[in-house]
């Protein structure tokens, strides 16, 4: 069957799943929802940057960039439950591709992890913690898939060298948590110490939260191109390596 | 060997013997380490696209996804093998219909019962009509009716197409039922192959069982001097006897058994069936290492630890 057949059926099962499960839509704003009022609220008193920027203002960005952290790494955990229940056979048996199959079920967690964290935005865009015009929109949606596009492909090559589902729970909250703390999410990049401001540039979400500050109209570090780029290449990475390790996966 | 196109061919053998393994191999999902095998002329571990596409899958464990419907696990499956929309939604109607879940076909198939999600399966295994449909032990774990109705639809779709259906099973009158040829295979190894006919006439008839302990050795050796005789074997309480056309052979048995003075308790005949081909063969009872679902885990559990 041709390609785009392929990716487009395993992303309507995805979605399909999805809309079912309005629950999980529900539950995956909890943390991030969390995290912007509480931390917004507590530091708020202490935060001084770049004259009058909030640090709920601040934070925005960074928590609509966790949400998709969050939900894109664990799109890998849809696989190994494929892989316990079965229905991974049934998918790897078919005469369809395996890249095919990969980029469907990549498409549909990207789908899904974008509609999670555009709910989170919208809600910020109504309280007024994020201003943006139309341009900033469309920049913010690029940057959003990129960053979800990349940790979904992560999540996936992890997912195909494991069977246990609580194992990649367990592996995924490992790298879930130094990725995002030291993304630059909670804090300004700027004058940080040396070892600190090393690490966060060494991760990729980094890139991806500026990225959006910049699309927010608010204050970034790096040029959007150079964002850009280097998202860009996390993706690719994470791509080739993903559908390498998929490829070889058996059910 | 060989398995003819539009055959139902059965794999018969304990748990544990190689049955799925064998099925995995001949539906790509796992490479052969040696031999090779072709199924519908392409080889299994090279041209495993071409492979894939002639053949139909139910494998022994479950593959439903759960939260879709019965319809929507069907759909998937039609779209991933290429059948464009009107062929696929008349294609779901009739295989529905074939298995009964028509008026199921909206629910969720995690609220489907056994029985139900394993007919779903056999249907989705016939959706894009595949030229070879492996079943991997259908009826397992299912109660004697749902069996019953499982054969008939496997019986009704080799009828209805022509497929070449190839079904594992550890049942034995399963296999004598449906198939026309099998293969018992024992430790990853086929080790007999005929019709199930031809296997249970090998034995050399019927089998006669008398009431009888410690039999007079006299006795037993009449009965074995006897031409149509095959087999002869003493157990703890009672002595069975293999014999062409038992029905006329009991009233010359009882004869000798009066002449000996041999206390008869009773007597019983049968046909032989497949249990009585695999004790022959193996010396072992298939029942013996047929057992449920968790210790039959643990067992496998158990037999990687020694290793
Ligand atoms: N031909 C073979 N050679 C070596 N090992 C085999 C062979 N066939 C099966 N096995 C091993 O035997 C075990 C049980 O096989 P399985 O196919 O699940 O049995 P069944 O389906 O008949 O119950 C598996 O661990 C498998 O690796
Ligand atoms: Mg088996």
């Amino acid at each position: 069957m041709n390609f785009i057949g392929t990716v487009y059926t395993l992303w309507l099962r995805e979605t399909t799943r999805f809309k079912r499960n309005k629950s999980r839509l529900i539950g995956s704003m909890a943390l991030p929802l969390l995290f912007l009022v509480v931390l917004g609220a507590g530091f708020g008193g202490f935060f001084r940057y770049r004259g009058n920027v909030s640090y709920m203002e601040f934070i925005g960005p960074g928590i609509v960039g966790m949400s998709l952290l969050f939900s894109s790494m664990f799109g890998g955990l849809s696989v190994l439950w494929d892989k316990q229940f079965g229905f991974l056979k049934e998918i790897l048996v078919a005469p369809v591709s395996r890249v095919g199959i990969m980029a469907g079920i990549t498409l549909g967690n990207v789908t899904t992890s974008m509609l999670k964290a555009l709910v989170f935005l919208v809600a910020l865009l109504l309280t007024g913690l994020v201003r943006v015009d139309f341009t900033g929109i469309l920049l913010a949606m690029l940057f959003m898939v990129l960053i979800s596009a990349s940790f979904v492909a992560l999540g996936i090559a992890f997912a195909s060298r494991m069977s246990d589902p609580h194992g990649f729970q367990l592996i995924m909250n490992f790298l879930i948590m130094p990725v995002f703390f030291l993304s630059g999410a909670l804090f300004p990049l700027e004058g940080l110490p040396g070892w600190l401001t090393v690490l966060t540039y060494l991760d990729p979400l980094t890139y991806g939260i500026d990225g959006l500050r910049f699309a927010f109209g608010g204050p970034h570090q790096f040029s959007p191109l150079m964002n850009l780029v280097v998202l860009v290449s996390f993706l690719g990475t994470t791509t080739v390596v993903g559908v390498a390790l998929f490829k070889r996966m058996t059910a | 060997m060989g398995i003819e196109q539009g055959e139902l061919f059965g794999l018969l053998g304990p748990n544990g013997a190689g049955k799925t393994t064998l099925i995995s191999v001949l539906s790509t999902i796992v490479r052969p380490t040696t031999g090779h095998a072709t199924v519908c002329g392409h080889d299994v571990g090279r041209d495993q696209d071409a492979v894939r596409k002639c053949i139909g899958v139910v494998f022994q464990d479950p593959s439903l996804d759960d939260e879709l419907t019965g319809e929507e696990n069907l759909d998937f499956h039609g779209r991933l093998y290429g059948i464009d929309a009107e062929t696929r939604a008349r294609r779901i109607d009739e295989v529905l219909d074939l298995v009964e879940l028509i008026d199921r076909r909206h629910d969720l198939v995690k609220t489907y019962s056994g029985g139900m999600r394993r007919r779903l399966e056999i249907a989705r295994g016939l959706l894009h009509r595949p030229e070879v449909l492996f079943l991997d032990e259908p009826t397992l774990g299912l109660d004697p009716q749902t069996r019953r109705r499982i054969w008939n639809h496997i019986l009704d779709l080799k009828d209805s197409y022509g497929t070449t259906i190839i079904l594992t099973t550890h049942y034995m009158d399963e296999a004598d039922q449906l198939c026309s040829r099998i293969a018992i295979i024992d430790h990853g190894k086929i080790i007999a192959l005929d019709t199930p006919e031809a296997m249970k006439a090998a034995l050399g008839g019927d089998l006669l069982e008398l009431g009888i302990a410690d039999p007079d050795p006299e006795f037993v050796k009449t009965i074995r001097s006897v031409p149509e005789v095959a087999q002869v074997s003493v157990q703890e309480d009672k002595l069975m006897v293999t014999v062409e056309n038992g029905e006329s052979f009991i009233p010359r048995l009882l004869s000798y058994a009066h002449d000996h003075d041999a206390p008869i308790g009773w007597v019983s005949m049968r046909k032989p069936n497949l249990e009585d081909v695999f004790i022959n063969l193996t010396g072992r009872e298939i029942r013996d290492e047929a057992i449920k679902e968790p210790g039959d885990r643990i067992r496998i559990f158990l037999r990687r630890k020694n290793k």
